[in-house]
C-alpha cells in the first residue's frame, strides 16, 4: 500500500501525498466492499456445497455452468428476483437495517487484514483486539433481527444465537492473548513478522481453541444452533426473505472468510511463504496467494466439521464454552506468560520449547481437572439414582 | 484523525452502500403482492398466540455480565501483553493474581450451578 | 492544512449529531428495545470521538466494552422484564420534578465547571506523534496503577456474585417459569 503510495506520488508529480492516499484507500475500500464479497459468496458457497456433496457422496451442483460453477451467479439472481415479505407487525426500521448492519460488520474486519505483503488496509496499533470488536455488531445486528421480526422463534433464536456468540468471544480473546503474549504486539501485520516459526507450531493449544471458539462464533455445524430447523425452525432470520436474507447470507460468508483468514493470520504465518516478500510484484502476488490457499485450508477444516459432526444441545454448547473453553484459556495465558519468562529461556530454540511445553502442560492440567470433575458429578448422579431406588 | 481509521472510515462508508444498493436493485426489480395472510407472523406455520416479546429467563442475564467481566479483563491484560517483554517479574506476579481473582469469579459461578442452562 | 480541518470538523459535525441525537432518543422513545438501539447509536459517536482524538485503543475498547458488551448486557435485562416490552409506556410518574431538578442542576453544574477549566493544550510535536504506544499503557498498568488494576479485578468479581445472588432471586419469586415461548 505505501509502496503504491509512493509510486503514485513519483509517477504523477502534481498529485500529493495525502490524495495519493485517498485514491488507494477508495480503490481498495472498493474492492473490500464490492468485488470481495461477490468472489467469495460465490466461491466458497459453490466450494461448501461440493465438499458437502463428497462427503455425503452426491455430485453437488452440476447444471448451471460448466461443473456448476455459476451456480453462485444463479443464486443470486434468484433471491435478487424473489418477492420481499415482511410480517405486518414488524419494526420496519429495525427490520431493515439488521441485514444491512450484519453485512457491514463482516466486510469491516476485513479492514485490518495482512492479505498480502505490504497490503493492509489499516494496520491498526489495536488490531486484534479491532476484529473481535466488530464481531460484537454482528451479535447487535441478530439481536435487531431477532426483536423486530415479532415472532417467538426468531426472538428466541436471536438470544441463544447472542448467548452463544458471547460465550465463545471469551476463549477467543484468550487464545489471542496468548499470540499477544508471544508476539509482543497487536497490530496484525507485527504478529504475521513474528512469526518465523508459525504460531500454531508453537501455541499449538491455543490453535486449537480459537479454530474451535471460530467455527462457534460463525454458527457452523456442529455449533449452528442459530438455525437449528428442528427446534426453533431458523433462528433470527426466519421472518427475511429475498434479498434482506441474501444479505444475511452474505454476512456469513463474508464472516466465515474473515474468522479464517484471522487464523490464518494469527497461526498460519498469513502471507509468509517462500518467496513472498513486499519487494517486488511478484512476491506480494505470491503472497497474496499463500494467504488465500491457507485460509482456503481452514475453511476446508470448518466445512469437513460440518459434514461430520452433528448438532449439539445448547446447555452442552455453553457448558463446552464456559466449563472447558474458558478455564483452559486462562490457564494457557498464565503458562505461557510463566513460559516466557523463565530464566533459561534465552535462545530462539529454548523459546519455542518452552511455549510447547506451557501448552502441552496447560492442556494437561485441564483434562485432569475435567476429568476429576466428570468422575465426581457422574459417582453423584450414581448415588443419586441408587437413593431414588 | 490517523490515516489507519480514515481507512476504516472509508471502508465502513462503502461496506453500507453494498447492502444498500442490493436491497435498492432488489426493491425495484422484484414482484410486490403483498396480502395479510403473507404477512402474517411466521406464514407458514401455526398462528402464534400472544406477544412475541416474552419474558426471557434471569440465566441469559448472567451468562452476559459473566461475558462483560472477562471482556473487561481482556481489555486490561492486552495492554500488558504487548507490554510484556519489557516488564519485570513482578508485573507477571500481578498478572497472574489479576486472572486468578477473576478465575475466582468462574469458579464461584460454577459452584453456584449460574452456569448451567435451564 | 485546510481541507484536513474541514474534514474533521464535518466528521465531528456528524459524530456529535450521532451521539446528542442517541442521547435525545433514548430518552424520548416509548419502546423500551428502540431506547437501547439509540444508546448503541450514541455510544458508537463517542467511539467516533476517541478516534478524532487519536486515541485509538481507547476508541476500539469503547466499541468492545460498551457497544459489545454492555449494550447486550441491557437488550438482555430488557428482556427479562415482563410486560415492558409493550410500547404503552407511561414515561412520567409523580417524582418527575424532582428530575427535573437533579438534573437542571447537574447541568449549571457541569457548565460552570466546563467554562472554568483551563484547556490543557497539547503542543503540536506532541500532536503529530503517533498514538501512545500500548506498551507503555501495559507498563503503566502494572507499574504505577498496579494497585488500581488488581481492584478493578475485585471490583468486576463483585458484581457478578451480586448478579448471580439477584439471579437467583428473581428464579425463586418466578416460580418455574418454563423458558420463553411455553411460558404464555
Amino acid at each position: 500500500m505505501e509502496a503504491l503510495i509512493r509510486w503514485l506520488v513519483d509517477t504523477f508529480p502534481p498529485l500529493s501525498e495525502a490524495l495519493a492516499r485517498l485514491i488507494v484507500y477508495v480503490l481498495y475500500s472498493g474492492v473490500l466492499a464490492f468485488v470481495a464479497p461477490v468472489l467469495i459468496v460465490v466461491a466458497y458457497t459453490y466450494m461448501e456445497r461440493k465438499v458437502l456433496a463428497r462427503i455425503q457422496d452426491r455430485v453437488g451442483p452440476n447444471r448451471a455452468g460448466p461443473l456448476g460453477v455459476l451456480q453462485g451467479f444463479a443464486d443470486a439472481v434468484k433471491m435478487l428476483t424473489k418477492e420481499d415479505v415482511t410480517p405486518a407487525c414488524a419494526d420496519r426500521v429495525v427490520f431493515n437495517l439488521a441485514p444491512v448492519l450484519a453485512t457491514v460488520a463482516a466486510i469491516l474486519v476485513f479492514a485490518v487484514l495482512p492479505v498480502a505483503p505490504g497490503v493492509i488496509g489499516a494496520d491498526l496499533q489495536a488490531g486484534v483486539l479491532y476484529v473481535v470488536a466488530i464481531g460484537a455488531l454482528g451479535e447487535v445486528a441478530a439481536l435487531m433481527a431477532g426483536w423486530s421480526s415479532d415472532n417467538k422463534f426468531a426472538l428466541l433464536g436471536a438470544f441463544r444465537a447472542v448467548a452463544q456468540l458471547i460465550a465463545y468471544e471469551i476463549p477467543i480473546v484468550l487464545a489471542i492473548l496468548a499470540v499477544v503474549l508471544a508476539a509482543g504486539s497487536m497490530q496484525l501485520g507485527a504478529i504475521v513478522a513474528a512469526q518465523d516459526i508459525p504460531f500454531a507450531l508453537v501455541l499449538p493449544v491455543a490453535f486449537l481453541v480459537l479454530l474451535v471458539a471460530s467455527i462457534a462464533e460463525i454458527g457452523r455445524s456442529p455449533f449452528d444452533l442459530l438455525e437449528a430447523e428442528s427446534e426453533i425452525v431458523a433462528g433470527y432470520h426466519v421472518e427475511y426473505s429475498g434479498m434482506k436474507f441474501a444479505f444475511f447470507f452474505i454476512g456469513e460468508y463474508m464472516h466465515l472468510f474473515a474468522s479464517a483468514g484471522v487464523i490464518t493470520t494469527l497461526f498460519l504465518g498469513g502471507w509468509r511463504g517462500p518467496l513472498a516478500s513486499s519487494d517486488s510484484l511478484l512476491g506480494v502476488l505470491l503472497g497474496f496467494i499463500y494467504f488465500v490457499v491457507k485460509t482456503t485450508a481452514v475453511i476446508w477444516i470448518m466445512m469437513w466439521v460440518r459434514g461430520t459432526l452433528f448438532r449439539i444441545r445448547i446447555d452442552h454448547l455453553l457448558d463446552f464454552a464456559w466449563k472447558f473453553l474458558v478455564p483452559l484459556g486462562l490457564i494457557l495465558v498464565v503458562a505461557v506468560a510463566v513460559a516466557l519468562k523463565l530464566p533459561a529461556v534465552n535462545s530462539p530454540a529454548l523459546r519455542w520449547i518452552a511455549l510447547l511445553g506451557a501448552n502441552v502442560i496447560a492442556a494437561l492440567l485441564m483434562m485432569i481437572v475435567i476429568s476429576l470433575l466428570a468422575r465426581r458429578s457422574r459417582s453423584a448422579a450414581l448415588r443419586a439414582v441408587a437413593g431414588a431406588d | 484523525m490517523s490515516s489507519e481509521f480514515a481507512f476504516v472510515g472509508i471502508l465502513a462508508v462503502f461496506a453500507t452502500l453494498l447492502p444498500v444498493a442490493g436491497l435498492a436493485v432488489a426493491w425495484l426489480v422484484r414482484p410486490k403482492k403483498p396480502n395479510p395472510i403473507k404477512q402474517s407472523t411466521y406464514e407458514c406455520g401455526i398462528e402464534t398466540r400472544g406477544e412475541a416479546w416474552v419474558q426471557f429467563r434471569a440465566c441469559y442475564y448472567v451468562f452476559a455480565l459473566l461475558f462483560v467481566v472477562f471482556d473487561v479483563e481482556a481489555a486490561f491484560l492486552l495492554p500488558w501483553a504487548v507490554a510484556y517483554n519489557q516488564l519485570a517479574l513482578y508485573a507477571v506476579v500481578e498478572a497472574v493474581i489479576f486472572v486468578a481473582i477473576l478465575a475466582l469469579a468462574l469458579v464461584y459461578a460454577w459452584r453456584k450451578d449460574a452456569l448451567r442452562w435451564t | 492544512m485546510a481541507i484536513e480541518q474541514a474534514l474533521q470538523i464535518f466528521v465531528f459535525v456528524i459524530l456529535t449529531l450521532m451521539t446528542l441525537g442517541g442521547g435525545l432518543a433514548v430518552v424520548t422513545s416509548r419502546n423500551l428495545f428502540h431506547a437501547a438501539l439509540s444508546l448503541i447509536l450514541s455510544l458508537a459517536g463517542v467511539v467516533g470521538y476517541y478516534v478524532l482524538l487519536d486515541a485509538g485503543f481507547l476508541a476500539i475498547v469503547q466499541l468492545l466494552i460498551y457497544i459489545g458488551a454492555i449494550s447486550i448486557l441491557i437488550l438482555f435485562s430488557i428482556m427479562l422484564t415482563r410486560g415492558l416490552m409493550t410500547p404503552r409506556q407511561v414515561q412520567r410518574n409523580e417524582q418527575w420534578w424532582i428530575a427535573a431538578l437533579v438534573v437542571f442542576l447537574t447541568f449549571v453544574v457541569l457548565i460552570v465547571a466546563l467554562w472554568q477549566m483551563v484547556w490543557p493544550i497539547a503542543d503540536d510535536e506532541a500532536l503529530r506523534t503517533p498514538n501512545v504506544a500500548i506498551s507503555q499503557l501495559g507498563e503503566a498498568l502494572v507499574g504505577p496503577y498496579a494497585i488500581p488494576f488488581e481492584i478493578i479485578s475485585v471490583l468486576l468479581l463483585v458484581a457478578l456474585v451480586g448478579a448471580i445472588v439477584l439471579a437467583r432471586e428473581t428464579e425463586n419469586n418466578q416460580g418455574s417459569h418454563a423458558e420463553a415461548g411455553s411460558s404464555e
